[in-house]
């Protein structure tokens, strides 16, 4: 193998590892920093050793090993935790009499400690940005390059920003432990947070305005997966997995052959992945079995898939989607839900109740800026036909957009709209 | 059939993966595997599942219950199976989302024998969006060098 070969091959089996070294490594330490050290520590000589051994046909235990050896060595050296260091002797020794098989297996106790290390790398006393990128690196098993890179972030700006976290989180001496009862709730909405920022971070960017990012997206759903997996009894983690498999199954209609955002109503739905959506629904599926009370990511996977579900736009399921509306306007209310919740109205039952659901919201400080509303406002009375009005409320969304391309399109219907007789 | 790729795969760009089984004389035969090959293959498939990495696994039949169509010009011509040359056969496939081609070596060094004896595992490159548009691979390349230029990046 080239020199460059066998790095690629240690980058992936350090990509498939890292989050059992890591969580093992924890379990035994107690304490995430070292933890982490001392797993990079054995990467470093794996980097040494497999160019001149070759690849051992159990990498995973093989970088285990080493690093608790290391540990053996530094609670040695510390001096401070003779029991530890005896503690760490003896499994090392247990681990020596093990017998070997080829896949360091995600059994019981192992994936009960990588669920553990994403509750800690997700921990909501660190900044998002902070969760972000050490889950990736302690989870994910990237390299602090691919995080910057993957981010458009200077790359020691990450490594501060993991290094400063896993202070924190020593510091705060937060527990290795899968949360329970009502501290549950709001951990694990903490984790399904970072996953959702880490794919938006990357869907987002397919706005042609930006870099198209998909390996973000695939690194949330990686993750997404992993935990659902972990975490099989938790419907809003089957929730996030199906939203962001049905959203990621329209990344290549969601922009032209200009580099333009296309809206959902007018993709090409013949180039939607239909894996990924099946993928999605299944997920789906696995949530609504498990629970008939929609929490917010299963209430927004819903949605998606009424889109997914409607083979064309014609065909889209307008009530469902209203009936969703009213459940995640009760559930978690925001003028965007309002207006989104208006804008399905106005498919399903018509333009005119829609126009009163937007009453509410033309008042609101949120929705100064926002010129998505008069944007909406402006179509429902369009159909209507009460033009004038339309003419104005486009020309003020307008002069609200920094889109180039949205602002000369919606002059343009400002236009249309100005040259038929109004009411 | 598609557009050749004009930029390489970097970080950024997604990947996935077809993992191919070759078919065996066993196979083609429509021997199955032992009890022992088949529970070594689940778990084989549950790592891939709990790692993330999996999007789809199906195994086919023998090509004694399939079929090729050729296409020349406008002529089509159907010929049923069995075809011989049984090392070529495709036996089974996965899909696999990993962020390489190292990383599905990898996984792939960890699986079971699918087949007694000796057999092959044949690993392409799925075409991606970027792969298909060359246009607009090139205006993706331009500006994510203008912006890693900003920041200090290569």
């Amino acid at each position: 193998m080239s020199g460059s070969e066998i790095h690629g091959a240690i980058e992936a089996v350090w990509r498939i590892e890292a989050a059992k070294v890591i969580a093992g490594l924890t379990r035994l330490v107690r304490d995430l920093d070292l933890a982490e050290d001392l797993a990079q520590e054995a990467l470093v000589v794996a980097l040494e050793k497999w160019p001149v051994q070759g690849i051992p046909p159990k990498p995973g235990a093989w970088l285990m090993t080493t690093a608790k050896h290391r540990a053996v060595d530094h609670f040695r050296k510390s001096d401070l935790n003779s029991r530890k260091h005896e503690e760490i002797a003896r499994e090392l020794s247990e681990l020596e009499r093990t017998p070997p098989d080829m896949v360091t297996p995600m059994d019981a106790p192992i994936g009960d400690e990588v669920l553990r290390l994403i509750f800690i790398s997700c921990h909501p006393v660190l900044s998002m940005e902070s969760r972000a990128a050490l889950t990736l690196r302690v989870v994910g098993g990237l390299t602090t390059d691919e995080i910057a890179r993957a981010f458009l972030t200077p790359e020691p700006t990450i490594a501060q920003r993991i290094v400063r976290a896993k202070k924190t989180l020593g510091e705060k001496n937060i527990p290795f432990e899968v949360p329970r009862g009502l501290d549950l709730a709001a951990r694990l909405s903490s984790v399904l947070e970072v996953i959702y920022l880490i794919f938006n971070e990357g869907y987002s960017a397919t706005a042609g305005e930006e870099l198209i990012r998909s390996s973000l997206c695939e690194e949330a759903l990686r993750l997404g997966r992993i935990l659902a997996e972990l975490d099989p009894r938790e419907p809003e983690a089957h929730g996030l997995v199906a939203l962001m498999e049905i959203q990621a199954s329209r990344s290549r209609a969601r922009v032209n052959t200009e580099g333009e955002v296309v809206l959902l109503m007018e993709q090409n739905r013949a180039i939607w992945d239909q894996l990924l959506i099946r993928r999605g629904l299944g997920a789906l599926e696995r949530a609504n079995a498990l629970s008939s009370r929609r929490g917010p990511y299963h209430l927004q996977a819903e949605l998606a898939a009424c889109h997914a579900r409607a083979l064309t736009s014609d065909a889209t399921d307008w009530g469902r989607i209203v009936a969703l509306y009213d459940e995640l306007a009760r559930m978690s209310p925001s003028p965007i839900v309002e207006l989104n919740r208006a804008v399905a109205v106005s498919r399903h039952r018509g333009p005119e109740e829609a126009l009163k659901l937007l009453e509410p919201l033309l008042n609101d400080p949120q929705m100064k800026s926002y010129h998505l509303l008069p944007s909406v406002r402006g179509d429902l009375l369009a159909q209507l036909g009460r033009d004038a009005e339309a003419a104005v409320e486009f020309e003020r969304a307008a002069a609200m957009t920094r889109n180039e391309r949205e602002r000369k399109f919606l002059l343009e219907r400002a236009r249309k709209s100005g040259k038929r007789p109004g009411h | 059939m598609f557009v050749k790729t004009v930029a390489e795969s970097h970080l950024e760009n997604s990947m996935k993966f077809m993992v191919i089984v070759k078919a065996t004389k066993e196979s083609e035969a429509g021997v199955l595997p032992s009890n022992e090959l088949m529970e070594a293959m689940g778990k084989f498939n549950e790592e891939l599942i709990k790692a993330g990495v999996l999007l789809a696994a199906e195994g086919l039949q023998a090509s004694s219950k399939g079929a090729r169509v050729k296409l020349s010009g406008n002529t089509r011509t159907v010929v049923d199976g069995p075809f011989t040359e049984t090392k070529e056969l495709v036996a089974g496939f996965w899909l696999w989302q990993v962020s390489s081609k190292e990383e599905a070596i990898e996984w792939v060094k960890r699986c079971p024998a699918p087949h007694e004896g000796e057999c092959e595992i044949e690993i392409r490159q799925v075409f991606e969006m970027e792969d298909l548009s060359p246009a607009m691979s090139e205006r993706v390349r331009r500006k994510e060098e203008a912006l890693r230029a900003q920041i200090g990046q290569k």
